[in-house]
């Protein structure tokens, strides 16, 4: 349990959150207290290692991409195990899957973790928008009082932190020390032994696994557009042509993201071109070589239709997907943008063109 | 060819470095490396400019044109004609 905390206390900490007021010492232990006064802010909530059957739900349903608002923790201190004055401070987000990952990774460690409001957005994402950034550190530090709450100074930042939060100003501004630790949570252990992390832990990479996950996220956020599409062929009695849609859809959603690394050249674009030509190929052929009732140049325009169509919308999803990479530069991006787009806007518009004229005299032809 | 990557805007001065060691700490990239008695750049094309190094260093050493490095939210910026890209994608990336 997280937020279990009695609505009555909720509204209370959202009125003062305002004020940011802070004196008396706030009263901790296993259990969470709050405490119904105006420094109500000054709960320290009981979290623990355990990932429970309902966290695992939570992530499977965030990692669908659906409802992802309701994926947050409440921002505020949190105590592990029973931490003492001495016990490090972690700060995190408050999405759960950022805020879980943490607290998984700190198995038998009595700590504290501070989560910062970020509207339910991951570490990394949220220090981009600068929501977990200086301000937002400095805000929190005060109105939990960590001041009274540990003896120490030091503040264990996730490294990917780094992009929102400027560690000489939260020094200057309220006394603490921000440590960037690791990327991952999971070298956190290994971390602690000697508070130095190694080139290996300060990378961040983009696995198989990693790119794995994004999937369920690209299919929600493309995929309407193509089942229209596919219903609307399909009205048609097309039913080539929806295999294709779905074609593409399952080539640009779902193998670019697994393939990416493997996938020939440097530009998403071009790797996304290269994926989409080689999932037109069996439609063209198709088209020429398959379908035997249609006139010969129907079956070459279809051909045709396909070969422009599929590998620019594909080229089209590989480049959104730069928004998902670990790696990709905001300058590359913008050059991306304009090398390819126009090219891919003209030749899909011709290709979709053809579509609409090939489809109309179908169903001309069949009235 | 084919490689839009081959720029970006990290700029950095060895004047101004005191080797704190802070570029090499928060560049998820790797891109420094602490190295005699200024940090060297190691490798700036893998810079992916989170603008991490630009915010840490104290001396104001590090520039680098930082951004939301999201394809949608630029072109729907240049669509709309607007200069300044915010992800407004709150709800479906990262
Ligand atoms: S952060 Fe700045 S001063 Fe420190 S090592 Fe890097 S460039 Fe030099
Ligand atoms: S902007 Fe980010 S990726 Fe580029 S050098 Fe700085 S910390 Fe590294």
């Amino acid at each position: 349990m997280k937020q279990n905390l009695e609505d009555q206390t909720l509204t209370s900490i959202k009125q003062n959150e305002k004020t940011g007021a802070c004196c008396s010492s706030p009263l901790y232990g296993s259990k969470t207290i709050s405490i119904l006064s105006s420094q109500s802010q000054k709960v320290i909530r009981s979290t623990s290692s355990d990932i429970t059957f309902s966290d695992h739900l939570d992530h499977f349903i965030a990692r669908l991409g659906v409802k992802r608002e309701k994926h947050i923790v409440e921002p505020g201190l949190y105590a592990m195990g029973i931490p003492k004055k001495e016990s490090p401070v972690f700060v995190s987000a408050n999405y759960t899957l950022s805020f879980d990952a943490l607290r998984s990774s700190l198995k038998g460690i009595d700590c504290y973790i501070l989560v910062l409001d970020t509207k339910g957005i991951n570490v990394w994402c949220a220090a981009g928008k600068k929501t977990f950034g200086t301000n937002e550190l400095v805000y929190r530090i005060e109105i939990v009082g960590l001041d009274d709450i540990v003896n120490h100074r030091t503040l264990i930042v996730p490294q990917l932190g780094a992009t929102g939060i400027n560690s000489k100003e939260v020094r200057a501004r309220c006394g603490f020390k921000v440590e960037f630790g690791p990327v991952r949570a999971d070298d956190l252990p290994e971390y602690l032994k000697t508070h130095h992390a190694t080139d290996e832990m300060r990378r961040v990479r983009f696995t198989l696994y990693d790119r794995i996950v994004l999937i369920p996220v690209e299919l929600n956020n493309f995929l309407l557009p193509f089942l229209i599409v596919s219903v609307i062929l399909a009205l048609t009695g097309n039913y080539t042509a929806v295999a294709a849609t779905i074609a593409t859809a399952i080539s640009g959603l779902v193998l670019f993201p697994i393939l990416l690394p493997w996938i020939p050249t440097t530009d998403f674009s071009t790797k996304g071109f290269i994926i989409g030509g080689l999932t037109a190929l069996p439609f063209v052929q198709y088209s020429i070589y398959g379908m035997m009732d249609e006139t010969l140049w129907v079956r070459y325009v279809w051909g045709l239709a396909y070969l422009l169509v599929i590998p620019s919308i594909s080229a089209f999803l590989a480049l959104n997907f730069t928004g998902s990479s670990t790696f990709t530069s905001v300058t590359g991006v913008k050059s991306e943008i304009f090398t390819y787009m126009p090219k891919v806007a003209v030749i899909s518009g011709i290709g979709i063109l053809l579509i609409i004229v090939l489809t109309s005299m179908r169903i001309l032809e069949g009235i | 060819m084919f490689n839009s990557y081959i720029s970006n805007t990290l700029e950095y001065d060895p004047e101004l470095c005191i080797n704190c060691g802070m570029c090499s700490i928060v560049c998820p990239h790797r891109v420094f490396r602490m190295d005699g008695k200024v940090v060297k750049l190691l490798d700036p094309l893998s810079c992916m400019e989170c603008g991490a190094c630009q915010l840490n260093c104290p001396t104001k050493a590090i520039r680098v044109d930082g951004g939301v490095g999201c394809a949608s939210a630029m072109m729907l910026a240049a669509i709309k004609g607007k200069k300044e890209v915010t992800c407004g994608c709150d709800s479906s990336c990262c």
